[in-house]
């Protein structure tokens, strides 16, 4: 009974995919609200579907939580057979738990936040594809049936960021978050060449076959596989698309941070941990990228003056903590951080979503403050989720995150723990300043002047939407659309409801597992897929209470020198205390390092330049002059023959036939003697 | 029905429209058209009864021969295997396509459909003869309707790329026609009879020549063939000829043309001399890595829409070589698989950007901005187009690429890894168009361009569904691909020192698949049992 259920796993994926599928044929025709709630519905019956999977995956015994499904041949060729099948196990049914359930929540805030979009039902379409493809992801039976999923994320990311094409920034950061996470690909691509050479199958099942490899072919498996992850989940050094990501609407941002896209590189390096573990050079990789990048990405979370932006560092810092917990061999951890984040993170966006509609689209936290009074719901949910994120006891983060550092201390990996520690002090610190300069301290909107209208009207003739909603850093503050006569407001309860929902689960969620025996729920549910990894012991219960404590207290020190510095607001919107007080440093971290931009000088320049003169020079005048060369040479050659050149194709062909009879004549005499 | 003579039909057929609608009146273009649309849907038809009556299995079927010039041994010999049959049957699908796409063609309508029908019989000719001359004459045919159709309805610097098309390809004839008439008459010394059936020189060839005289052979074939290709450094006169060409003529050239190349490899370079090929091997494969790399970054760095795809073309036919000279089963499918599936996705790009030609009546990427916000429907269906040619799994592209560059990196892993950064490239180019064009905000002409009419959906979808289905469901085609590719490799290792690595022929023992009876006999034992 439960294996026959676990066989229609297919329905999971397929529902977002048809709704998908509808919405692209016919969404003009079902048309604003009845589309997204099609899109939603599909979701939500995919969250009943994947409980009923779970539930019949929970009636088998432990050590049988696996279970392939297949639905088709989809590649034969020779000794390469790929099934269109799906997997499920602990690992996969805990991903489509929270992919549907979060996805759902997304959704639903989306039709109010979308409301009024002239391509309304094409954004859901896109939705519900990115949704569907990120299920069919964590489903898949092996490598390339993952890898269909993982590029399918990918063309709904490109999408979904670019759906407001109009803009100069989405168009442009749709096509970087897209090429960006190809060169990922392109390493998971070789690695699946790799393992099908050595292993000799793709699927899942040959997983074992890791540990019989030598170390060597490990090693280069795993660290592209790496490389794979690294793109989609934004970790350094192909993180920069990310932040620009932020240009699609802010339901996607939601969607790409907490519950899709990003959260794939954690699962294909959990799903191909053996991989990983026949090669302690390249966990140590994993480990440090992840270290390096929670926290390099924190320090730049601090400065940004967008709350967008702010939010996006915070998930390549907070993704970051997961291949950290990755790279030390706490696997489970890493994916109850997954979990967890989902939660806050999503809360986190949407909420932002609600401030940034309720306040006529304005980002920059620089003129904002005070807004408790004025989208109170939004405010409570966004207080949860900031404890949550922030990692204060019993708060769902504070659970996932000590549990990835306490591991990380007890292998003994102390610089990565180190570094742990203190993006967790920074993690309190920007998102304390974020909720006190959104909803607390002084109310700068006021005293900014007031968008003029109309001036879209001026210059039709503009190339691009005017309109750049990102704020970057160290950019003058611009007019805004509130004032004291239209004053932001809350948000409609279709989307508030979203967020507080979400903002519970950021409460509560940690409960999924408690260090403490018996309480390890989700611990206790990974343990299947993850048994072959050599156990990290359990602290004794002093020092679980030491490391504990310890990780509390970096959160209140990040947290209360944020209160310190921003408890009454700004002074003026231009004079953040914390960017004054780093210097030129703040300057550094404010422009993120300047290595997006040292890319773009160097894709914009040495690369430009060199493939121009590929194909103006070397094309034109080498290959092809080449050959206009040979023409033209024949051409003058040919001057005392001028009668011969009547211009005539026929007489060319003529000549042509009498050459290659030349020709025949001479191989025959040459090559037949 | 058994004894229908099915291929001839299928060349008889339009060369049949191409004659009937010759003696049409020239005043009435409607009959014209009507007549050129019922040959080539006839075509079309006979190709699908072909496609549904095909047998899984190696060897040429529906095999008809006639004796034709007896005394040179020339006999018109046709028949179809698995490498062939999807080819024919992309060319029967495009013609149908390409005639109703080029109902901008107002002039001279009639000598238009004339040469396009002739084309579609002599393509259809070389895929199907089996007999060298035969196949020459064919092959050779092909450029005077291709000729004549860029220079009577083309663009621009028409007559240069007309020209330049006709001399490059003849010059690559001129080899091949030189090389086959001496592989004869080297089997006529050796065995006493003159023959030029394909199947008889390809039984004696392998051990009957001498090395030398095998590897001057096979440059005189691949000269040609990599004309066609075309492959890197002899790519020039594509950009050309597919810029000037009008649509139909760009979409028949990429879609078909090209597969000459490709197919002439797979027909004659690898049965004939094998050792040859294998020695080659390595130069063809970095030719054609070449071609993949240098094809996408000079495709991004085009102005003109037209010579981006064109290029793009070059990098896509780079997997297609890469593949084949992989020599191993995954390699020849995906170098197979390919051929089809370029002729879909860029056959659907090339009838896009026609379409926009068609409103405005240029290729300069510049000209044109914000077309998706106009063209909802028009822009959605680039964006398909265009990760489908970008080899987004989920479309036949990837299928092909991806096979093609596995079964490399089984044998030569280095040219696998640098072939593969060509999937990155691919999107560099492909979405910069679609940025640039689709994107933004239509200004001046773009703000009032009208969006996809029926007609043009009924020339683009079916290409772009066949797409996706081939790349979800490629099952069938590679059912019926693959014994044909096996038997040459088969031929390639019993006439060469190569031996195809076990992984690429074999599933993996401990894979849960080799209970499902798929893994196959290795030549060797089947050369055994016989």
């Amino acid at each position: 009974m439960a294996r026959d259920l676990l066989d229609l796993v297919w329905l999971v994926p397929l529902l977002p995919l048809l709704g998908a599928g509808v919405l692209l044929l016919a969404g003009k025709r079902i048309g604003e609200p009845k589309a997204g709630w099609l899109a939603s519905g599909t979701m939500a019956l995919a969250f009943v579907w994947s409980l009923v999977t779970f539930f019949a995956l929970h009636d088998l015994p432990a050590h049988e939580r696996s279970h392939v499904t297949t639905i088709f041949t989809w590649l034969p060729s020779g000794g390469l057979h790929v099934d269109m099948g799906f997997l499920v196990d602990p690992l996969s049914v805990t991903f489509i738990l929270f992919v549907t359930g979060v996805g759902t929540l997304i959704h639903v805030f989306a039709v109010g936040y979308m409301h009024g979009d002239e391509r309304f039902s094409r954004f859901f379409a896109y939705m519900n594809l990115f949704c569907a493809s990120m299920l069919i992801l964590v489903l898949g039976s092996s490598f390339l049936v993952t890898f269909l999923g993982w590029e399918g994320v990918g063309l709904c990311s490109y999408l979904l960021i670019s759906f407001w094409f109009e803009r100069r920034g989405a168009a442009l950061a749709g096509k970087k978050a897209f090429i960006t996470t190809r060169i990922g690909d392109l390493g998971f691509m070789i690695a699946m060449f790799l393992i099908f050479s050595e292993v000799g199958s793709l699927d899942y099942s040959a997983l074992g076959a890791a540990s019989g490899l030598a170390s060597g072919t490990a090693t280069v498996i795993a660290l592209l596989l790496l490389l794979g992850a690294v793109g989609k989940s934004a970790q350094f050094p192909l993180h920069f698309w990310l932040p620009d990501a932020m240009e699609g609407p802010t339901p996607v941002s939601a969607l790409i941070h907490a519950a899709t896209m990003v959260t794939a590189g954690v699962f294909i390096i959990a799903r191909a941990h053996p991989y990983f573990e026949a090669s302690p050079d390249a966990m140590t990789v994993v480990a440090w990228v992840g270290a390096g990048t929670a926290l390099l990405a924190a320090t730049v979370a601090i400065v940004q003056p967008d709350i967008k932006r702010v939010l996006a560092y915070s998930t390549i810092s907070q993704i970051g903590f997961m291949f950290l917990a990755l790279g030390v061999g706490a696997y489970s951890a890493a994916i109850f951080h997954v979990v967890t984040h989902a939660f806050f993170k999503a809360t986190l966006f949407l909420g932002a979503g609600s401030v940034i509609h309720g306040n006529g689209d304005n980002q920059d936290m620089r003129i904002m403050g005070g807004f408790r009074k004025l989208l109170p719901i939004t405010a409570l949910s966004m207080v949860i989720a900031w404890l949550a994120i922030a990692g204060v006891p019993p708060f769902s983060g504070f659970w996932s995150k000590d549990e990835i550092l306490t591991k990380a201390f007890l292998v003994e990996e102390y610089g990565v723990w180190v570094f742990g520690v203190l993006a967790a002090l920074l993690t309190g610190f920007y998102m304390t300043r974020l909720i006190f300069l959104v909803f607390l301290g002084n109310e700068r909107w006021k005293a900014v002047p007031v968008v003029s209208g109309g001036a879209d009207d001026a210059e039709p003739e503009l190339e691009w939407d005017p309109e750049e909603p990102t704020v970057a850093f160290g950019e003058p503050v611009r007019a805004v659309k509130v004032s004291e006569d239209h004053p932001p407001h809350e948000a409609p309860p279709t989307m508030a409801m979203p967020v507080l929902l979400l903002a519970g689960l950021a409460m509560v969620g940690g409960f999924l597992s408690i260090p403490l025996k018996g309480l390890e729920f989700l611990v206790e549910w990974l343990h299947p897929v993850f048994e072959d990894v050599p156990e990290i012991h359990t602290p004794s219960f002093a020092k679980g209470l030491a490391l504990a404590g310890a990780s509390v207290l970096v959160a209140l020190i990040g947290i209360g020198l944020a209160i310190k510095l921003y408890r009454r607001g700004l002074d003026a919107p231009d004079q953040d205390p914390v960017v004054a007080r780093l210097g030129p440093l703040g300057r550094v971290f404010g422009n993120a390092y300047y290595f997006d931009e040292g890319v773009s000088r160097l894709v914009g320049g040495p690369l430009k330049r060199a493939a121009t003169w590929l194909s103006d020079t070397f094309d034109v005048r080498g290959v092809d002059g080449a050959v206009n060369g040979v023409g033209a040479l024949v051409q003058r050659g040919a001057l005392g023959l001028r009668k011969v050149q009547t211009g005539r194709v026929r007489t060319y062909a003529l000549w042509i036939v009498i050459g290659m009879v030349g020709l025949l004549l001479f191989f025959l005499l040459y090559v037949g003697r | 029905m058994s004894d229908f003579p099915i291929l001839s039909a299928l060349i008889v057929t339009p060369a049949l429209g191409a004659l009937v609608i010759a003696i049409l009146p020239n005043r009435r273009p409607e009959y014209v058209r009507i007549v050129g649309y019922l040959f080539s849907i006839a075509t079309l038809a006979l190709a699908i009864w072909l496609l549904c009556n095909f047998e899984t299995r190696a060897g040429y079927q529906f095999v008809e021969s006639e004796s034709w010039i007896s005394n040179l041994g020339v006999h018109y010999k046709v028949g179809v295997d698995g490498i062939s049959l999807f080819v024919v049957a992309l060319n029967a699908l495009l013609f149908p396509i390409a005639l109703l796409a080029s109902a901008s063609i107002t002039e001279r309508t009639k000598a238009f459909f004339v040469w396009m029908l002739a084309l579609e019989a002599a393509l259809m000719g070389v895929f199907l003869s089996l007999d060298l001359i035969v196949f020459f004459v064919f092959f050779e045919f092909v450029l005077v309707p291709m000729y004549f159709l860029i220079l009577g309805w083309g663009h621009g610097r028409r007559t240069y790329a007309a020209l330049k098309f006709f001399i490059f390809t003849m010059a690559g004839s001129a080899f091949l026609l030189v090389g086959l008439l001496t592989l004869a008459f080297l089997h006529s010394d050796a065995t006493g009879t003159l023959t030029f059936d394909l199947g008889v020189l390809t039984a004696w060839a392998p051990n009957g020549l001498d090395p030398t005289v095998a590897a001057v052979l096979f440059f005189a074939f691949f000269a040609a063939f990599a004309v066609k290709v075309p492959l890197f450094p002899l790519h020039t006169w594509l950009p050309d000829a597919h810029t000037e060409a009008p649509t139909a003529g760009s979409v028949i050239l990429a879609g078909v043309l090209l597969k000459m190349g490709i197919y002439g490899f797979l027909r004659f370079s690898l049965p004939l001399f094998p050792q040859a090929s294998v020695d080659f091997a390595p130069v063809l494969l970095v030719l054609a890595t070449i071609g993949i790399i240098y094809g996408a970054i000079v495709a991004a760095m085009q102005p003109n829409v037209k010579r981006i795809v064109a290029y793009s073309s070059v990098a896509h036919m780079g997997f297609a070589v890469l593949g084949v000279f992989a020599l191993t089963t995954q390699g020849l499918d995906g170098g197979v698989f390919t051929m089809i599936s370029h002729g879909l996705t860029t056959g659907a790009l090339f009838l896009l950007l026609g379409m926009l030609y068609d409103r405005r009546h240029t290729y300069e990427v510049s000209a044109y901005r914000g077309l998706w916000k106009v063209m909802p429907v028009l822009g959605g269906l680039f964006c398909v187009a265009a990760f489908a040619s970008i080899g987004l799994p989920g479309f036949s592209g990837f299928i092909g690429e991806f096979l093609a560059l596995i079964g490399t990196f089984i044998t030569e892993k280095p040219y696998a890894v640098v072939a593969s950064i060509g999937v990155v490239l691919a999107a560099v180019y492909l979405l910069w168009v679609f940025q640039r064009t689709f994107m933004g905000r239509p200004t001046g002409d773009n703000a009032t361009m009208k969006d996809i009419n029926f007609r043009e959906l009924a020339c683009v979808v079916p290409l772009l569904a066949l797409s996706l289905f081939l790349g979800l469901y490629p099952k069938p085609v590679l059912d019926r691909i693959e014994p044909s590719v096996q038997k040459i490799i088969c031929q390639v290792e019993a006439g060469s020192d190569y031996k195809e690595p076990e992984a690429a022929r074999t599933t993996a023992t401990f894979g849960s698949h080799a209970k499902l009876g798929l893994t196959s006999e290795s030549c060797a034992t089947k050369a055994a049992t016989k």
